[in-house]
């Protein structure tokens, strides 16, 4: 399904949930759709992509047709291999976050909010294989999932002023890593000492929608 | 060359945007009012990707290193020294040891401060825009000491050139509308979530007056006016945004996201405002301006937009 977001980008709807084989579709599109000349740019999501293109050198209809050309190629396109990384943690109490919500986000306390031990604690999070849905909120922040569903918590109701980079938490079904210090509404679990953006490299990024993530706890 | 001397409000270093990063969160960032920021660079007959300062509701002075022109445009500012005060929408000569100052007069919220040559500065990821959030540049600040490059037009002729001279057929978007007063009608094209709100909400977006709410920045603007009513009320899955989206929370006031948004967001979205429409939107006065939508289609929105940039070049 493709209807305009505006006059200079179109959403292509795949479906609608949170699944990992249609987010498989969507970066299989997503690959798809990188070699139309006139598409600027494109930004896959749960179960759709936009499509960035630029009014002066096309039209609408023209690049909705070239879009559906690659949606009909979809079904024999072979899924585009996905990287995977292996991702170290140190699990336990996050450290610079500001003294006055320290106490409420504490990993001691999603223990006991879930009713685990800390070693199962960090087993259930890091036995499983994560695929990155997206990346979005703050440069670089991937959203991964699907979490063992006994991790399940809702966000904070008021979020925290400052998370710090790398922090390693989750919410609801998912969980992510804070790639630079920002507002944040997530459960921290614990740290990466990964550098997860870096402005001034060549690659700035250390994943990309669609990679498989695994982690690894570490002391 | 030019040194900073004082700076109040926001200034920051914006080219034509950063493409290519969406994908990874990366906004766009750019100028707030594209129409003005090509056109000062047009008016100095500069790459039409060259960095200018944007300026947002506060002032700026500077001192002239080196003998230059600038052009300035915008909406709600004026530039003064010693001397003379020059209206926007104008290139003027600066000398040397000058300081110049672009002071804000009223209405309008951006200004953009073009230097002929444009101004030089580490290209990041691609782009010379400044991206605070993400920590891509910095904010501007007294004492910073701004290098151009060398200008490709004799710098005589550049000066005292006007945008409404030179630009072919003077489709300036503010033409029609004065700044920063009276009524502006800013178009748009219904969203993909268009049909998750109620008849009652759709006639209230399109038939009643929003204004600006003070709390606005260069990543979104709320309006004020009547709340709009939603018919679905599950919660949408996060999906792709762009610059002139119009975002409708849970209270039922709309979030226009703006240039250095998330690229991604989970509210559902009623319309899209125009390219055509969006320097309108950037420069309305919080407070004060009233704005209507009305929709357009896509065919129309692309037509407008080509007028207004034919000055430009395609």
């Amino acid at each position: 399904m493709l209807k305009p977001l505006g006059d200079s980008s179109i959403l292509v709807q795949l479906g609608d949930e949170i699944d990992s084989a249609l987010n498989q579709r969507v970066h299989t599109l997503d690959a798809l759709l990188q070699s139309i000349p006139t598409v600027i740019e494109t930004v896959p999501a749960y179960c759709t992509v936009l499509v960035h293109y630029d009014p002066l050198i096309t039209t609408y209809n023209q690049i909705k047709n070239r879009i559906e050309e690659k949606i009909s190629q979809l079904d024999e396109s072979t899924h585009r291999p996905s990287r995977r990384l292996e991702i170290p943690v140190l699990y336990g109490n996050a450290s610079g976050l500001d003294a006055s919500t320290l106490l409420s986000t504490s990993f001691d306390l999603v223990a006991a909010t879930l009713g685990l031990s800390p070693s199962e604690l960090i087993r259930l999070h890091s036995e499983r294989e994560y695929t990155i849905y997206m990346m979005g909120f703050t440069p670089g922040f991937p959203y991964m999932g699907i979490l063992n569903e006994k991790l399940t918590l809702p966000r904070l109701s008021t979020p925290r002023t400052r998370v710090p980079a790398g922090s390693v938490a989750i919410a609801g079904s998912q969980t992510g890593i804070y790639p630079v210090d920002s507002p944040g509404g997530w459960h921290i679990l614990g740290h990466t000492p990964l550098k997860l953006f870096d402005p001034a490299s060549e690659t700035p990024f250390l994943f990309s929608p669609g990679d498989i993530v695994k982690f690894i706890p570490t002391n | 060359m030019l040194e900073l001397l004082e700076i109040t409000g926001i200034a920051t270093l914006q080219d034509s945007g950063r493409r290519g990063w969406n994908k990874f969160g990366v906004p766009t960032s750019g100028p707030m009012d594209w129409f003005a920021c090509q056109a000062a660079n047009f008016l100095l007959n500069n790459p039409p990707n060259s960095a200018t300062i944007e300026l947002g509701l506060g002032e700026i002075t500077f001192h002239a290193l080196r003998n230059t022109v600038l052009a300035v445009t915008g909406a709600g500012y004026e530039v003064e020294n010693y001397i003379w005060t020059f209206p926007l929408w104008t290139t003027f000569y600066v000398r040397a040891g000058w300081t110049v100052r672009v002071k804000k007069t009223g209405g309008g919220n951006w200004a953009y401060i073009a230097i002929a040559g444009g101004f030089d500065s580490p290209v990041i990821m691609g782009s010379r825009s400044t991206y605070l959030r993400g920590g891509i540049g910095s904010a501007l600040k007294a004492g910073d000491v701004l290098h151009s490059f060398t200008p490709t037009t004799d710098l005589l002729k550049l000066a005292a050139r006007n945008f409404l001279l030179v630009g072919q057929d003077l489709s300036c978007p503010y033409k029609t509308q004065p700044e920063g007063c009276g009524t502006y009608v800013i178009e748009v094209i219904p969203a993909p979530q268009a049909d998750w709100f109620t008849p009652e909400g759709i006639r209230a977006f399109y038939e009643s007056e929003y204004i600006l709410s003070p709390s606005f920045d260069r990543m979104g603007y709320r309006l004020q006016g009547p709340p709009i009513e939603k018919a679905i009320t599950k919660e949408l899955i996060s999906e792709g945004m762009t610059m002139g989206s119009i975002q409708i929370p849970a209270d039922g006031q709309p979030i226009v996201i703006m240039a250095d948004a998330p690229t991604a967001g989970g509210y559902p979205k009623i319309a899209n405002i125009t390219r055509a429409s969006l320097p309108l939107l950037a420069q309305c006065e919080a407070g004060v301006s009233k704005i209507r939508f009305r929709e357009t289609t896509v065919d129309e929105a692309r037509e407008k937009y080509r007028m207004l940039y034919h000055p430009f070049g395609i």
